[in-house]
């Protein structure tokens, strides 16, 4: 859904920034439930108070409902009907093009550091890492956000120490 | 009363999964298969089918376990409760701490953050396209080597639609009209 978050919130609506984005991403996965509902919680506070908030988040899970409550009935033939998975198989191909796109596009907003670069690298390659020997860990985005807010808070301690000394 | 508990039980699964709807499957079979609500096997048919569809996932397995437990209603109360903590959750810190983002600790943690997320992204869409492309993870080794010559096909289609229709309309296509593109697509590609 991120993709689709960005397109909407950030260039439809311009509601927020991608960077402002990134961050409410970044709050959303450390916080507990489902990260596309926190988002929307979130963006709908910002919008419009507590109103908001709640309206952006039954509307983000009303077509769901309505989907899966229909669905519900005849769900055994649904998963086996031939065209449905054919569907789904081209839906997959479009959303890896979305999720590129939309990496790319939330990095343009930020300006990348070397500092930056470097957590991009080791979280990127130790994620394809566990991939290829197909280990999975449960929970793993919550870690690397964690070493991300670690990193970051060290960083930003050691330089107000730099700023006392002067 | 089912409908409370439907409630109840939901409440507890959104209030205590963090990272993503997956993470919610241990406890969803603990609690709805240790209540005979649904069967293990039934399960796991819902579970392959809310992954499928649109919308997140927890709300759809909600959705899903509510409605063949308790009906329209029941369907209603497992959904809300799943939402609600983070509701509550997400109100709380974007109300009684707006302060709390403007904290140069919090900014400068969150800045390197921001490269962790992209890196994320990136990796879903990296794993996806493995997954899609390769019929197993064998990219290494080149004697077992075997791909999907049409997922590959669509993969080139669909991106080179996207990159003339931007040359053309001077603005990218609309990630909804590329989903029901390549859907679209598939099902002719792929029942040929």
């Amino acid at each position: 859904m991120i993709p689709l978050i960005q397109k909407e919130v950030c260039e439809n609506k311009k509601w927020m920034s991608s960077n402002d984005l990134l961050d409410v991403i970044a709050i959303s996965e450390s916080t507990p439930g489902p990260i596309s509902v926190n988002i929307a919680t979130y963006v709908g506070y910002k919008v419009a108070g507590i109103l908001g908030a709640v309206v952006a988040t039954l509307s983000l899970a009303l077509p769901s409902f309505v989907i899966i409550f229909v669905i519900s009935f005849f769900y055994k033939d649904f998963m086996k009907n031939e065209i449905v998975k054919n569907i789904f198989k081209g839906l997959s191909i479009g959303v890896i093009i979305l999720l590129f796109n939309a990496a790319l596009k939330l990095k343009k907003n930020i300006k990348f550091t070397k500092t930056g670069t470097i957590l991009f690298l080791i979280t990127l390659i130790s994620l394809l890492t566990l991939f290829f020997l197909n280990i999975t860990v449960q929970s793993i985005s919550i870690y690397f956000i964690l070493f991300g807010l670690l990193t970051g808070l060290v960083f930003e301690i050691i330089s107000k120490r730099k700023e006392n000394k002067k | 009363m089912i409908f409370f508990e439907l409630f109840y039980v939901f409440f507890l699964i959104g209030l205590f999964t963090f990272g993503g709807g997956y993470a919610m499957i241990p406890m969803i079979t603990s609690e709805v298969v240790g209540r005979g609500w649904v069967d293990a096997n039934v399960l796991t048919d819902f579970i392959a089918v809310s992954e499928a569809t649109p919308g997140p996932f927890a709300i759809n397995i909600a959705t899903f376990i509510g409605s063949q437990t308790a009906g329209i209603f029941g369907s209603i109360c497992a959904t809300i409760g799943v939402i609600l903590p983070s509701l509550i959750i997400i109100l709380l810190i974007a109300f009684a701490l707006s302060k709390f983002m403007k904290n140069r600790y919090v900014k400068g943690a969150l800045n390197k953050v921001q490269p962790i997320v992209i890196a994320l992204i990136t990796y879903t869409a990296i794993s996806l396209l493995v997954n899609t492309i390769f019929f197993n993870k064998q990219i290494f080794n080149i004697n077992s080597l075997s791909f999907d010559i049409k997922s590959i096909v669509l993969l080139i289609v669909i991106s080179s639609f996207m990159f003339i229709y931007k040359k053309v309309n001077k603005k990218a296509l609309s990630p909804i009209y590329l989903l029901l593109l390549s859907g679209f697509l598939g099902a002719l590609l792929f029942s040929v």
